[in-house]
């Protein structure tokens, strides 16, 4: 038998469909792009780009043009990424071991990456810029503890929390002030903060608990809204605007990272001065408070309350019916995932050494909320997937040296990094709605050959 | 009580352009059921489009004002109608059969775009422009106060007011209107009795848009300066709105802009201005206690 000869791909109507949307294109960008307003002397003046706006209109034609002729009738596939698998028989075919195993190489990699990096670069000479990119993955982490912390709301309880980073906030400055003010070492706040960050958790969590779905997001946000304005305003405790700088780093069992003093890293173990081990620790610090995180979560998805968040996510008519307490229930998650916002608030001043309202905005809430929705809501290996490429993949944009080739010379790219940050979490989000690792183990299972729920069971409550 | 009275004029007429926003936000959430989170950047656009075109128009020559404005009017709703149908068509369709949050992150994704390239696109320095509308009268004269009413406030409440009667008759009385509450009530069942639902979803982004687009000439026109981040916090305070008045329901999109407006308004001229946001904010807890679904909206039943 002849393999079926394929149709051409026809011309004109994909002509005329690339045209309406170069249409489409110039309306949108006619004056917000194709003219720019400059500063004058009599107040704005206008100054038309046209070429700008005939590139725009270009690439849309183009762009539609080749999609409508190569791309939407292809007859190829991607080959499936061995874990990011889109069918549930894949995910049947692929044993809960795998995504473990795959855990705990990563977690591998992540022990021994600093030490590996100082190895190399001490011993064997190399020169890697370790200090950026241990700092990146300082960065990293605290994302991806927050993801997890945001996760236990989100993923397992079901709740819609936008404003998350108000617990981040509230960890963040208690130990600031408790450090600047008390001069309270890291170690010592750190329970305090996030026993704070936890309160804070309930006292949000009772008003809303009446809430469903949106009501409750929009509760949320505007509760890190609140937070952030009255952190902004009340002056004589926060600093208001200023912020509060000189925070202190956590020390390594008493010594501190400092170049010069009584008792410093450096001079107890007799090695030279470098930056670079302050930022090892602190890395380790991240590392471990992370894996706490996941560990925590892991343990509570086993514990009857973890079960009741799982159950509440997927239907409060019937916990309740079945005798559930869910004010307990939603109070709980609200307060453990603000305990691991509270943490990682503390940390992230302690590594800082400055914080201003400034860090806490709403985008932040977005971020993290963007990390677990990406990953996959309630899956740990896909949350740090997503933070490591959201974070990542952000920071890779301010080096971007080689886009000045094309762009010239006045091209700014740290200008487009929110803007492509955008529209990556509209394009993966499109290209991948149950986010990148889209399977889950399921908590229990009635016999032992259930295997992983495939995506399409894994849909989230009405919350 | 002259100050009393000057503070409710100035929150009516804030409180409208939350009440056209709010609009754009309660209809996607009563047709779609979801937070277009979006649309407070589609309203920042909306603001930018009618500034740049009312700049092109005095630069070509069209100096009578109200001529111009009613040509920055047609334009700025048209373009943000555009930008309001390609949001949707190209961040919430290909999800609309998916589970709730993911359009709700395209959404953000959006917002977070939209801003960006309109500081890229514009800079990032506020935009201002001389006023364009001056004029005001003097009600009557306290003691020590006189109660002023300008004419871009009136412009603001009569633009609202007609904008609502339209809107209302459009939703009310023609098949589109129609259709919309059919999907808004089931939209399976309005697909199977030959309603467009596609088409429907996208007309209502389109005029929830140039609602917004009209907010955003308001509020250049009020202010006289814009930049590219007004539209989050007039956003969040819109959905504020939205979600006071009851979400989905029309009026109750209108009287909660109201509500808010009075509230900042009345807010910042007896305590403290630093604080008006969080009035807002906690007047909005405080409403949710006590009336879960908003003052409008239809409690929500919940069938097994």
């Amino acid at each position: 038998m002849e393999p079926a000869v394929r149709e051409k791909p026809r011309l004109l109507p994909a002509l005329w469909d690339a045209a309406i949307a170069a249409g489409i294109a110039f309306l949108l960008f006619c004056l917000v792009l194709g003219v720019r307003t400059v500063d004058g002397v009599y107040g704005l003046t206008l100054q038309p780009r046209p070429v700008l706006l005939a590139v725009v209109v270009g690439i849309v034609f183009f762009g539609r043009l080749a999609l409508n002729l190569f791309w939407w009738d292809r007859d190829w596939r991607f080959p499936p990424l061995p874990f990011f698998s889109r069918t549930a028989k894949d995910a049947k075919d692929r044993a809960p071991r795998d995504i473990y195993r795959v855990g705990l190489v990563l977690i591998g990699f992540a022990a021994v990456f600093p030490l590996l990096g100082l190895v190399l670069n001490k011993v064997f000479g190399a020169n890697l810029p370790l200090l950026y990119l241990i700092d990146l993955s300082i960065l990293v982490l605290t994302y991806v503890m927050l993801g997890w912390g945001l996760n236990i709301v989100v993923g397992l309880a079901g709740l819609l929390d936008l404003g998350y980073v108000a617990f981040y906030a509230v960890g963040a400055y208690t130990f600031a002030i408790l450090a600047t003010t008390f001069g309270w070492s890291f170690w010592m706040c750190l329970p305090l903060a996030g026993i704070l960050a936890a309160f804070w958790g309930i006292v949000l969590g009772f008003p809303v608990l009446r809430l469903r779905g949106d009501y409750l997001a929009i509760v949320t946000l505007a509760f890190g809204e609140i937070i952030r304005i009255v952190i902004q305003n009340w002056t004589e405790l926060t600093g208001g605007p200023n912020g509060i700088s000189n925070i202190p780093e956590p020390s390594f069992f008493g010594l501190e990272f400092a170049f010069r003093g009584d008792n410093t890293f450096h001079q107890f173990f007799g090695l030279p001065y470098d930056a670079i081990y302050g930022s090892i620790w602190l890395y380790y610090i991240i590392l471990v408070m992370a894996l706490i995180t996941n560990a925590v979560t892991l343990r509570l998805r086993r514990l009857p309350i973890g079960r009741a968040w799982e159950a509440l996510r997927e239907d409060e008519i019937a916990c309740r019916s079945l005798g559930m307490n869910t004010t307990t229930t939603k109070l709980s998650a609200f307060a453990t995932g603000a305990l691991f916002g509270g943490f990682a608030g503390s940390f992230f001043a302690a590594r800082q050494s400055f914080i201003s309202p400034e860090s806490f905005t709403f985008i932040e809430s977005a971020i993290i909320l963007s990390i677990v929705v990406l990953g996959g809501m309630g899956s740990q290996l896909g949350v740090a997937i997503a933070a490591v490429v959201m974070i990542g993949g952000f920071e890779a944009l301010r080096h971007t040296d080689s886009l000045q080739l094309v762009f010239g010379t006045g091209f700014d790219p740290t200008l487009y990094r929110m803007l492509f940050f955008g529209l990556a979490m509209v394009a993966i989000m499109v290209w991948r709605p149950r986010g990148l690792v889209s399977t889950r183990q399921p908590t229990v299972t009635l016999n032992k050959d259930a295997g992983s729920i495939s995506k399409d069971l894994v849909s989230e409550g009405s919350g | 009580m002259e100050y009393f009275l000057q503070q409710l004029i100035n929150g009516i007429a804030l409180g409208s352009i939350y009440g056209l926003i709010a609009i754009g936000y309660t209809m996607v959430y009563g047709i779609i059921g979801m937070i277009n989170f979006a649309h407070g950047d589609v309203f920042m656009v909306g603001a930018f489009i009618a500034l740049i075109s009312f700049l092109g128009l005095m630069a070509v020559g069209v100096t009578f004002v109200p001529l111009a404005l009613i040509l920055v009017l047609v334009v700025a709703m048209l373009l943000t109608s555009a930008w309001g149908w390609t949001i949707e068509r190209v961040a919430y369709r290909p999800l609309r059969s998916s589970f709730r949050l993911a359009p709700l992150i395209t959404a953000i994704g959006m917002s977070i775009a939209l801003q960006n390239f309109m500081q890229v696109a514009q800079g990032a320095r506020v935009k201002p422009l001389q006023p364009v509308i001056t004029g005001r009268f003097e009600m009557f004269a306290g003691d020590n106060f006189a109660v002023t009413l300008s004419n871009i406030q009136i412009l603001i409440v009569v633009t609202t007011i007609v904008l609502m009667a339209v809107f209302w008759l459009i939703i009310d009385r023609t098949s589109l209107g129609r259709s919309l509450r059919a999907c808004e009530q089931d939209r399976m069942m309005a697909a199977l009795c030959g309603v467009n639902v596609d088409r429907t979803i996208s007309l209502t982004f389109v005029m929830g848009a140039a609602l917004a687009a009209v907010a955003g000439l308001l509020y250049l026109l009020y202010y006289g300066v814009i930049d590219f981040f007004i539209g989050f916090i007039v956003g969040i305070k819109a959905f504020t709105a939205a979600v006071l008045g009851g979400i989905g329901s029309l009026p109750g999109a209108m009287l909660g802009g109201l509500i808010i407006g009075l509230i900042e308004t009345f807010w910042s001229a007896y305590f403290t201005i630093e604080y008006k946001d969080v009035a807002a904010f906690s007047m909005l807890a405080l409403v949710l206690i006590f009336f879960p679904s908003g003052l409008l909206g239809r409690p929500e039943v919940e069938k097994v």
